[in-house]
Parts: C-alpha cells; structure tokens; sequence
C-alpha cells in the first residue's frame, strides 16, 4: 500500500515535471520568438489562414472518425482510405479528361461540382461495401477485432488503388477562377483556402443541422447511446450504423477534393498522414463529439502552422518548420496530460455493445 | 384467440439455458404480471418477446401473426412497445426528443400530438423538464420519461420490466397508477415485477417465473393468497 503511494507520487511528479518543462520551453520560445521579431505580420497572418485551412482539412476528415466512434466505439483506420479514394478516382476519371478536353476551363464551376459529387459517391461507395464486408460480421466481436481488421481494411484499399491506378504522384488539374489570391478586408489570401474555409463552414454547419435537427440525425444519436433500446423505438440499427459511415465519407470525399485544389497533388499513400493527423484532431477535440472534432481539426492546423515559427524558432532550432509534426504530437500528448478527456470529450463514456 | 401467445419458448446465452420452456398468453385488454426472484429469466422474457432475443425453440404469435425471428424494431411498428429494464432513456437527448423517438414508428402527425398531450397529461412533469436534457432527470423522472416514451409508440400490448426498481414509495405508487390508468385507456400491459404485491394488486393475472420455468400460474388474487407465494415473493411467513 505504501508502495504503491509512492509510485503513484512518483509518476505525478514526473508528469508535473514533464508539463512544466514544455510550458515553460514553449513560453520561452514564445518570447524569444516575439523580442527577436523574426516574421513580417503578413508572414504571420498567412502562416495562421493557412493553418486554418489546413486545420479545416483535418475537421473533415476527423468528423468520420468521430461518428464512427460514437456509433461503434471503433477507431476506423481505414477512414484516410475513403479520402484517398474518391478524389484518386475523379481525379483520373473525371477531373484529367475534363481538363484535357477545355471543358473544366470553360464550364469550373459545374466541373468542380460533377468532381465533387462523383468523389463523394466512391467514397461512400468504399466506405459502405467496407462496412458491410469487413466491420459488420465482426460487430459482437471483442474491440481489438476490429481494430486490427481496420488497419487491414486500410492497406487493402491503399493496394488496391495502387493497383488500380499505379503508384505514381497524378496532377490534379488547375483551375483559372481559383488560381492566385483574393483580398479580403486588405489581408491578401490564396483563393483556394478561401475556398476550403467556406466549403468546410457549410458542410459542418449541414451536418449540424442533420444530426440535431432531422428525426434521421436524432435516431442516429439514439442508436449511438443504445442500440437495443433504439431497436426498440423501431429504429433500425444496421440502416443507422450505414448512414454514419455515409455521412463520414461524404465528409472525407469533399476533404479530398479541398485537398486536391490547395496541393494539386494525388496518390494512393495520400490518405495516410491526413488520416492520421485527423485522427489526433478527433482525439485532441474528445472523440465521439462533432464539435470537438472540429475544434481539435482546427486546434491542430493553426497550431502545427503557427507553433514552429513561434515556439521554436526563439529556441534556437534549426529548421522549425520540418518539426511540424512534433508540435502537432505534443500538443496531442499535453492537452491528454491536463485533459485525458479531450477537449470537448465527456468523462469516460459508458461501456456500451 | 389470445393477443400473445408465448409457447414453450426456450432461449440460450451462448450456452446458458436462460428460459427452459416458457409458456403464457396475454389477452386483449387484460394486465398480466411475471413475477420472480433476481436472475429466474423476466428480463430474458420479455426481450425474447419483443425480438432482442431469438429463441431456439419454441412459438410467440403475437395478433394472430407468427413472430419468432421478426426483429424488434419491425415488431414496433405491429404496435408493441418495451419498457426496458434499467429504463434506458436516451440520456444525451432531452426529454422532448426522447419522447420523439418513442414515436419514430409513426408517421401520423395528429395520433402522435394527441398521444404527446396524453402523456404530459399523465406526467406534467415532463412537460416542465420538456428541453432538459434526459441524463439529468432524477429516476422517478426518466420511468415517467421511459413509459411515456414507450406510450408514443401507441402500442396495444405494453411491455414493462420492474418499473418500481429504484423508487420511493411514494414514486412507486403514481407509477402503478399510471399503468392502470394506460391499461384504462386501452393498452394490453405485460408487467415485470420484483415488487409482487403491488404488482398482484393492479393486474388481473400472474405468472411466477423460477430459474428459467414458470412454476405457478393464477389469477391475481389467488396467487396473493398462495402460500408458497407469500413466503417466497411477499416476504411473508
Ligand atoms: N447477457 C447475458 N449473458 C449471459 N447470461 C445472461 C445474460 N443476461 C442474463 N443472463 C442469465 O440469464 C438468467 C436470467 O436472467 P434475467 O436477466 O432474465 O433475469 P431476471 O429475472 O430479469 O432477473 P432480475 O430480477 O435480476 O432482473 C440469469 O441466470 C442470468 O445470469
Ligand atoms: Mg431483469
């Protein structure tokens, strides 16, 4: 019994050590950063609306996560993979020949909208044949069954479009109404990220909207909080378990076509690092909650742009900017030290089936 | 033709022979009570019943209809509804959409506005706590959310497994008035109870349920004057 007091005391002074230490090397770095005054402000103003882009890209990506969790209490690794493959499909099949025959030109916005929908309809597509072939034969098995099963799922389909479309980095195609910068209120922003914050807003206000106020959205909730109850309401459960991994995927495949117009850039590997970083966000915004992953999406894209330049860069670090993913861990590991929670994450939830 | 008819059911967890050959009926219009001690099959029962379970063996018709391997939440919309053990309100929702989703089944905008008005008439407490979040309702209050939730399925049979569990007295009595008011009103009720007497005392017949086997059945009055009755759930000698 004393022992273990004193384990415990142990542990908590070295946890208190290590938050210390980081807050204390953060302020330092901060004001170092500050005094040494090494950034124009328009550095950091495009330094911070590119990390709210990015951190959008991540709160659509981490809303899949989210409702997965919150239906299943499953952590659906294969999630990255339904933002790869929607946009790697309309990307070679509709958006390529769209641009090489003018039409995306002549007509962008109607051909961005036939991109979007078509990577929207093969990411549900992947999302819902994954759900039913892989997840739901498994769904009264003990929780690290589908764990594992997941991380399966995901490297099937990243082979999968690997070999389907080969291994190569394809250009998505430019658009001319989105090319260049836009001035908004005197601060000069990439017409892309404007983009990818607006379509971020609207979407997440729409799925607001569905899940909190349509009787479909609601029976959802319910079928998350219990599902033999919700049986009971008449609510069919498995149909419930399908529309969440649906409204999951929507969420990635727009993701994907937003990451394709800020990085013109796709591959089969693409969905991992988004994936996982989106997955931090879920966690860091407290899983299982939408708001929180929208906030921990946008915690995490403002921080890993703003944190090298200002925590680091007064430390004397060489290169700060490739250290963006270490900030973007120890943010994760720090706000779990003080809140194990998350940030919008209720006290551990109840163990349901 | 009895509304329920439950025959010689027999219902397994993995290899735990839970019900070892149940057989009751319920009529149209009648309260019929199960009674037992903890662990003798009552909540396995009524989630056979109402199709959480599956049976191995054995027939349940309900309304004339065959409904083994009918799942639960199709047997909603047949007009059976289920108040769960434990209660199990939806506790992130408020009250209000809890009660909405007690009528998911129904598309009926007007039956369900009247039944909403029945149930708040029959509970005026909720109608307060309306927008309060279910979680947050004190027990008493999430059995009335529970009951009046099951009521907006407007269902003809009624379901409750031990809705007296965890209440004051004085709580457990506008409970069993609320049921003996619902079955006033027409709804068949199938009452699950640890609490005999008051059980015995508003329904019209009895089942006692004993490690999975229904051991004695009567009417109501009878069974409350049986001797092994009393000594075993009455707490008499
Ligand atoms: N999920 C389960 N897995 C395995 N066995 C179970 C499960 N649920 C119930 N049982 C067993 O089945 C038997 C009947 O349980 P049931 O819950 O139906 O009893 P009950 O009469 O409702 O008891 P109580 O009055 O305590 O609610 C018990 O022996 C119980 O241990
Ligand atoms: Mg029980």
């Amino acid at each position: 019994m004393q022992e273990r007091i004193k384990q415990i005391d142990f542990l908590g002074l070295i946890l208190w050590v290590f938050r210390t230490a980081i807050i204390v090397a953060m302020l330092w770095g901060t004001i170092a950063t500050v005094m040494d005054n090494p950034y124009s402000a328009k550095a950091w103003t495009d330094t911070i609306v590119a990390g709210i882009a990015q951190g959008s890209l991540y709160a659509l990506i981490a809303i899949g996560y989210t409702l997965v969790y919150g239906v299943l209490f499953m952590i659906n690794f294969a999630h990255g993979e339904f933002f790869m493959s929607g946009i790697m499909t309309a990307t070679i099949f509709i958006a390529q020949p769209m641009s090489a025959s003018g039409y995306l030109d002549r007509h962008p916005i109607i051909g961005l909208l036939i991109i979007a929908v078509v990577t929207m309809l093969v990411s549900i597509g992947i999302a819902i044949l994954t759900e039913r072939v892989a997840y739901r034969p498994l769904r009264g098995a003990p929780r690290l069954v589908p764990l594992i099963t997941a991380i399966g799922a995901s490297f099937f389909w990243q082979y999968f479009f690997q070999g389907l479309y080969g291994s190569e980095v394809k250009p998505f195609p430019q658009t001319d109404i989105l090319t260049g910068k836009i001035n908004i209120g005197g601060v000069e922003i990439l017409k892309t990220q404007v983009i990818v914050i607006i379509v971020t807003v609207l979407m997440l206000i729409g799925l607001y909207f569905f899940v909190v106020k349509t009787k479909t959205g609601k029976s959802i909730r319910a079928a998350a909080e219990n599902k033999d109850v919700a049986r009971l309401m008449g609510i069919d459960v498995d149909r419930a378990i399908t529309l969440t991994f649906t409204m999951g995927a929507a969420m990635a495949g727009i993701a994907g076509v937003l990451y394709a117009l800020v990085f013109r850039q796709i591959h089969f590997f693409m969905g991992f690092f988004p994936g996982i970083k989106a997955f931090t966000a879920a966690v860091l915004g407290g899983i299982g909650s939408i708001p929180g992953a929208a906030l921990g999406g946008l915690f995490l894209g403002i921080f890993e742009s703003v944190g090298p330049g200002l925590f680091l860069e007064g430390l004397g670090v060489p290169s700060p900017h490739q250290l963006k993913d270490v900030i973007a861990f120890t943010m994760l590991v720090l706000v779990l030290i003080f809140r194990p929670q998350g940030i919008l994450g209720e006290a551990l939830a109840e163990e349901k089936a | 033709m009895a509304m329920l008819e439950v025959n010689d059911i027999h219902t397994y967890y993995g290899n735990i022979h839970a019900l070892k050959g149940i057989s009751l009926t319920v009529e149209e219009g009648e309260i019929v009570t199960l009674i037992g001690a903890n662990g003798a099959g009552k909540t396995t029962t009524l989630r056979t019943i109402s199709g959480l379970l599956t049976p191995r063996e054995g027939s349940i018709s309900y309304l004339g209809k065959d409904i083994v391997g009918t799942p639960a939440h199709k047997l909603v919309y047949e007009k059976m509804a289920m108040v769960p053990e434990g209660r199990g309100v939806f506790a992130k929702l408020s009250v209000m959409e809890n009660l909405e989703m007690g009528s998911y089944s129904r598309d009926d905008k007007d039956g369900i506005a009247r039944d909403l008005e029945r149930v708040f008439a029959l509970f005026p407490r909720l109608k307060e706590r309306e927008k309060q979040v279910a979680g947050t309702l004190s027990g008493g209050e999430q059995q009335m959310l529970a009951t009046g939730r099951a009521m907006m399925a407007s269902p003809r049979l009624l379901m409750l497994d031990e809705p007296s569990m965890g209440l004051a007295p004085v709580l457990v009595d506008a409970v069993f008035d609320a049921i003996v008011e619902i079955n006033k009103e027409g709804t068949t009720i199938l009452l699950v109870e640890q609490n005999a007497l008051m059980a015995l005392s508003i329904a019209n017949r009895g089942y006692v349920l004993q490690t999975g086997q229904i051991v004695l059945h009567d009417d109501a009055a009878e069974l409350k004057n049986n001797e092994m009755v009393q000594k075993a759930y009455l707490g008499m000698d």
